[in-house]
């Protein structure tokens, strides 16, 4: 694989051609990450702004939020300059505590058995198949079912608890994959050592391929939820885009979530609203990136002791 | 022996507790959930959709021949192709955007990146992968219409197909990259040694060896990467505007099927009524597009998985 191909090759035409070919491979790789810069860039330059003390401060109260701090605390309003991402700022954190409360438990333990009990049988090939098949199905189909079945047919209303569950049916697929994943990396040395020591099937999977599996299980249940918490379309469902303008108190009350707060203010056509949509997708890929961290954090803290 | 068996059996029993049974009974109940949610979709979409064809207003005739799609009008008209083709037109142009795009990063990724370029590449993809589609929605309407499209373009209008098919097609550059470049890696190093041993160029290996020898897994992302373009929702309704009427002009705005679910489900839409039972019609046709979409691209990754098992 050195260079020498290249200059040994027959005709300095292609030699040519092996350049031009190399460098169309690069253009393309560099608008990929050129796009992703510009987003950030751009979203970065407008919404910083509306974060910083550029503002002038009212006399007797603060009459426009200059900083992040009240950004995040603050209600929503009907002027771009004194708009808050609070409620929907506490509506994500509720759809991440029902959504890890539900998905956890229900994913894991499918993987589990799928991975460790499930006999190599048609219907556990069928199961496998339909995991496969919910990854493809488009969000907004998800948000149908939810409509249909959590606010309708469940009587949830179109409340957080109906978001959470949606989201939760959402991103199961991909948790089951993931911890399936986690599970196969446990070495087959680990079973058969607590089977040969007398331990049943049962005490072998839950006392010592689980445990060193969990770092890799947290780490999907991470990377699900980051899916989770920008998610929009299926949000939208749930009444999440109605004027809500107040803290969720209990699961069944309304509410709004991140995602769903900056397509609001993206729909405003006033150039300030912009300035408060950048704010907000500021906030949502700052909580991303913690997360997608902390995953890879606990991917390399953890997974060196297997 | 009987004895022993005997033994085994007893001493099995007493480590048997309550909670195994407890324990194992929720995690195969959790693994059968999977096919719960798959026949709640089908059957949730079906029933609503059926109630759909049975309102008077609606038939299955004009469902598929009207040219409109109106349900919220004084004369509802429910064209479905009016929605079905801005779909497939706003993912075409997301594919020409994202198949090159995404194979050529795959190619160099598998066949010319050092481990060390890779490490950095790879990781930046994964981020662009996991930007959320309303970010992508923002940029499409505050920055490539503004700076890319209505410069080069003059008087396109704010929402145009062009801008959100563009915005799609990056969203879908990791899609087709990163299966694009599983696939040329799961060809044997062998093949890729013979060409260069046999005297071929790089770029002579890339595209007659390894190119042809991953086509499948290649052909795989592609058809993924199009039914994500399919489904996309949150910027083709943020940056593609609603044009309800059929037009193939990629500078005016187009109606999608995502974004007509979106819209109409924002409208005072209550229960029973027909633009709620629309949003199952809707919701069942985009089911079985990218269901068939789905099947065949993960039949086409199987069967490439095999030849070199």
């Amino acid at each position: 694989m050195s260079n020498e191909t290249l200059i040994t090759g027959k005709k300095a035409e292609n030699a040519i051609k092996e350049s031009l070919f190399l460098f169309t491979l690069y253009i393309c790789v560099t608008i990929a990450i050129l796009t992703l810069m510009t987003l950030i860039y751009d979203v970065l330059s407008t919404g910083t702004t509306r974060l910083t003390s550029d503002y002038e401060v009212g006399l007797i109260t603060k009459i426009q939020i200059d900083n992040p701090i009240d950004f995040l605390t603050t209600l929503d309003s009907r002027y771009p300059d004194r708009a808050g991402i609070g409620p929907a700022f506490a509506g994500t954190v509720w759809l991440m505590i029902i959504v890890v409360s539900v998905t956890f438990p229900f994913g894991t333990g499918a993987a589990i058995y799928l991975q460790e009990f499930a006999p190599k049988n048609k219907i556990t090939r069928f199961i496998e198949l339909n995991l496969t098949n919910l990854a493809g199905v488009p969000s907004v189909i998800y948000g149908l079912l939810g409509l249909a079945v959590f606010v309708r047919l469940a009587g949830f209303g179109r409340s957080v608890l109906s978001g959470g569950l949606t989201l939760t049916l959402l991103i199961l697929p991909v948790v089951i994959v993931a911890s399936r994943e986690a599970l196969k990396a446990v070495p087959d040395t680990i079973r058969q050592g607590a089977l040969a020591l007398g331990a049943t099937k049962f005490q072998a999977v839950f006392r010592q391929v689980v445990p060193s599996a969990i770092p890799g299980m947290v780490t999907g249940m991470v990377l699900g939820l980051s899916r989770a918490i920008g998610e929009t379309a299926p949000l939208i469902f749930m009444g999440a885009l109605t004027y809500v303008n107040y803290f969720p108190d209990t699961p069944l009350s309304g509410f709004t979530a991140i995602p769903i707060q900056v397509y609001n203010w993206i729909g405003y056509p006033q150039a300030e609203w912009k300035e408060t949509a950048s704010a907000g997708i500021i906030l949502l890929l700052g909580l991303l990136l913690i997360m997608n961290s902390l995953a890879i954090f606990i991917r390399n803290r953890y997974e060196k002791d297997l | 022996m009987e004895n022993v068996n005997d033994l085994r059996d007893q001493l099995t029993k007493t480590i048997t507790r309550p909670i195994e049974k407890i324990v194992k009974f929720f995690i195969t109940a959790s693994a059968f959930a999977a096919i719960l949610i798959s026949i709640s979709i089908i059957f949730t979409l079906l029933t609503e959709a059926i109630n759909f064809f049975q309102d008077p207003a609606v038939t299955f005739k004009g469902y598929f021949t009207a040219t409109r799609w109106t349900p919220t009008f004084q004369n509802p008209e429910y064209g479905v192709i009016v929605l079905i083709s801005s779909t497939l037109y706003i993912a075409v142009i997301a594919c020409l955007i994202s198949f090159p795009l995404g194979l050529f990063s795959a190619i160099y990724l598998s066949e010319f990146a050092t481990k060390r370029t890779r490490k950095v590449i790879k990781p930046v993809l994964e981020v662009l992968a996991g930007v959320p589609t309303v970010v992508f929605g923002y940029f499409a309407l505050n920055w490539i219409t503004p700076n890319i499209i209505q410069r080069f373009i003059p008087g396109t209008g704010v929402f145009n197909a062009l801008s959100a098919g563009i915005a799609v097609g990056i969203m879908i550059i990791p899609t087709v990259a990163s299966i694009s470049d599983d696939a040329l890696n799961a060809v044997p190093n062998s093949l890729r040694n013979g060409s260069l041993a046999l005297g071929a160029t790089r770029r002579i290996t890339s595209l007659k060896i390894m190119f042809p020898a991953a086509l499948s897994g290649i052909i795989a992302s592609f058809i993924l990467g199009f039914s994500r373009a399919i489904g996309e929702t949150m910027i083709v309704t943020i940056a593609g505007g609603q044009y309800p009427e059929l037009n193939l002009d990629p500078r005016s705005a187009m109606y999608t099927i995502t974004s007509s679910i979106v819209n109409v489900s924002l409208g005072d839409t209550p229960h029973g009524t027909t633009a709620y039972n629309a949003l199952f019609a809707l919701g069942i046709t985009l089911f079985i597009m990218t269901f068939i979409l789905n099947i065949g691209s993960d039949y086409i990754a199987r069967k490439y998985r095999k030849e070199y098992e």
